[in-house]
């Protein structure tokens, strides 16, 4: 759905975007993980064109952007929804104004233009605020009419810029849910970015993290979590770095199985269990152990436990 | 002086003060405006970026501002009698008052717009809006209370600057202090006016600051 081929972007010496990459399937929640400065906004801004990039070409729904002239691609923009960090609500109108504006841009007629406002309000859960102005809403109402206000072309993209990060944690939660139902009921792709890992562990399906203008990794969530080595898994679960010998065994999907028990029942093993958690994620529940095994047994343990669907690391 | 002869005096010279002061209001914002907006949209970074445009406009601006009004009055007088056909009284004018103004509420606008955040004028670009849309549906309706407030602060201005009309055979409030309070000793015309600006000066003033706090729902 949102294809992006080696994006460069530089602002004088600090190299923003330095060949980034970037494919969003249809129908999924991409996040964009990262800490401040990684490029995330950047990435973002690129995808829509806000920010020219120096090199690097930008697919969205099969229309490539970049080789748009300004004309095409305001039309191209309507298709593509934004949410911003701070809103970006126009203090001069009323909540129904704001969701009218796009509306008001692709040339509505007022009538069509009045019940599309109604039936999106409705849609976010703010039926009967049209008449309010921005400033007399919460964070997670303003956010809702910009969500509002970003779906009223129809789009099949949503962008979001740290949609949450105004927010306090119960708001945040709702505004996730809400972007979720989105996606599922509208089939709405979005991507977001976000540096909280939060975000990423409620509503992704997919994720890519950041550092310093680049891409360390991406994926769907349940594959990299499957990786080893990967660096989404130290962070969704952070143990202490293992010492030599002791194996970190990740399992997706298998949460419920006894697998442990099984194996100390089957092999000639003991185990001792250094840390773990188990992680509700949008993918189902995924845990991480950090064991020890010892006994003549642990190479047929680690085989059946590999032979199981789970990833074993044996650190060295 | 009675005040039966003061009154019709006074009334006259209201009379053309506002007649000044209303139709060069009406050109300033004709001209202003439009000038204010393209200060912002051709700077680096604005809706249109034109540095080399900018600039020059940028330059004309800061002359118009830093002449003196009344060496601007007297400078433009080849120029007043082009456009009103005439070079005195209270029409022409109108056209330095004008003139006078145009950059001054320029930049009254400039600082306006720029008080209007990046980010709706984004959201507005994300969402695919053309410049003209943008300049008409957030930047001018974001900034209207600013705006409003520079084009109060014009008006006072410019009925300071009217004042100068007696120079030029102009007429209005300012012309009836000198001519009477000034060059006959008149104290009583002198008083009447300085309370006749007073009031009209506070009514504006009033009236701007009211129509400002109306419109922002910041
Ligand atoms: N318009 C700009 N001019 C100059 N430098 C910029 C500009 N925009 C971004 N940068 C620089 O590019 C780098 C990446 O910025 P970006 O905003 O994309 O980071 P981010 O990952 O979104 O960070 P944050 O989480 O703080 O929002 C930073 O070093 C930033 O200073
Ligand atoms: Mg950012």
């Amino acid at each position: 759905m949102i294809q992006a081929c080696g994006l460069r972007k530089v602002y004088g010496s600090t190299v923003a975007l330095d060949g980034v990459g970037l494919h969003v399937r249809q129908g999924e929640i991409f996040g964009v993980l990262g800490q401040s400065g990684a490029g995330k906004s950047t990435l973002l801004r690129c995808v829509n064109l806000l920010e020219r990039p120096d090199a690097g070409t930008v697919t969205v729904d099969g229309q490539e952007l970049t080789a748009l002239g300004q004309r095409e691609l305001n039309r191209a923009r309507r298709r593509i929804g934004m949410v911003h960090q701070h809103f970006a609500l126009l203090s001069s109108r009323t909540v129904a104004g704001n969701v009218a504006f796009p509306l008001e841009v692709m040339g509505v007629p007022r009538a069509e233009r009045r019940r599309r406002v109604a039936e999106l309000l409705e849609l976010v859960g703010l039926e009967g605020r049209g008449k309010d102005h921005p400033r007399q809403l919460s964070g997670g109402q303003k956010q809702r009419v910009g969500i509002a206000r970003a779906l009223a072309g129809n789009p099949s993209v949503l962008l979001s810029d740290e949609a949450t990060s105004a927010l306090d944690p119960g708001t945040t939660e709702s505004v996730l849910a809400l972007l979720r139902r989105l996606n599922r009921e509208l089939g709405l792709t979005i991507l977001l970015i976000t540096h909280e890992m939060n975000v990423v562990k409620s509503i992704c399906d997919s994720v890519a993290i950041m550092a310093r203008g680049r891409i360390e990794e991406s994926g769907s969530i349940t594959e990299l979590l499957r990786t080893p080595g990967s660096r989404l898994a130290r962070e969704v679960f952070p143990l202490p770095e293992p010492r030599p010998g002791q194996v970190t065994v990740t399992f997706a999907g298998h949460a419920e199985e006894p697998v442990i028990s099984q194996v100390v029942r089957k092999f000639d093993v003991d185990v001792n269990i250094l840390g773990g958690a188990v992680e509700q994620l949008a993918g189902g529940a995924v845990g991480r152990l950090r064991v020890e095994l010892a006994g003549g047994g642990r190479e047929a343990a680690l085989a059946y436990l590999r032979e199981r669907g789970l990833l074993v690391e044996v650190a060295s | 002086m009675t005040w039966e002869e003061i009154a019709p005096l006074l009334w006259q010279a209201t009379g053309e003060t506002v007649h000044m002061v209303a139709w060069s209001t009406l050109f300033t914002v004709v001209f202003g405006l439009p000038l204010g907006v393209a200060l912002v949209a051709f700077d680096k970074g604005g809706l249109r970026p034109a540095p080399v445009l900018q600039n020059a406009l940028a330059a004309i601006v800061n002359v118009g501002r830093s002449l003196p009004f009344l060496v601007l009055m007297i400078a433009l007088i080849p120029f007043t009698r082009l456009v009103v056909g005439v070079s005195i009284g209270t029409t022409a004018m109108i056209v330095p008052l004008t003139v006078g103004a145009v950059p001054f509420f320029a930049r009254l606008v400039e600082a306006a717009l720029r008080e209007v955040g990046r980010d709706v004028v984004q959201a507005a670009q994300a969402m695919g809006a053309g410049r003209l849309t943008i300049v008409g549906k957030v930047l001018l309706p974001e900034a209207l209370p600013g705006l409003v407030a520079g084009l109060t602060v014009t008006v006072v201005a410019l009925i300071g600057y009217s004042a100068m009309a007696g120079v030029i055979g102009g007429g209005g409030l300012g012309d009836l202090a000198k001519r009477y309070g000034y060059e006959r000793f008149e104290t009583g015309v002198m008083l009447a006016t300085v309370v006749v600006l007073i009031v009209i000066v506070q009514l504006i003033q009033s009236l701007g600051d009211f129509a400002a706090r109306r419109l922002s729902h910041k």
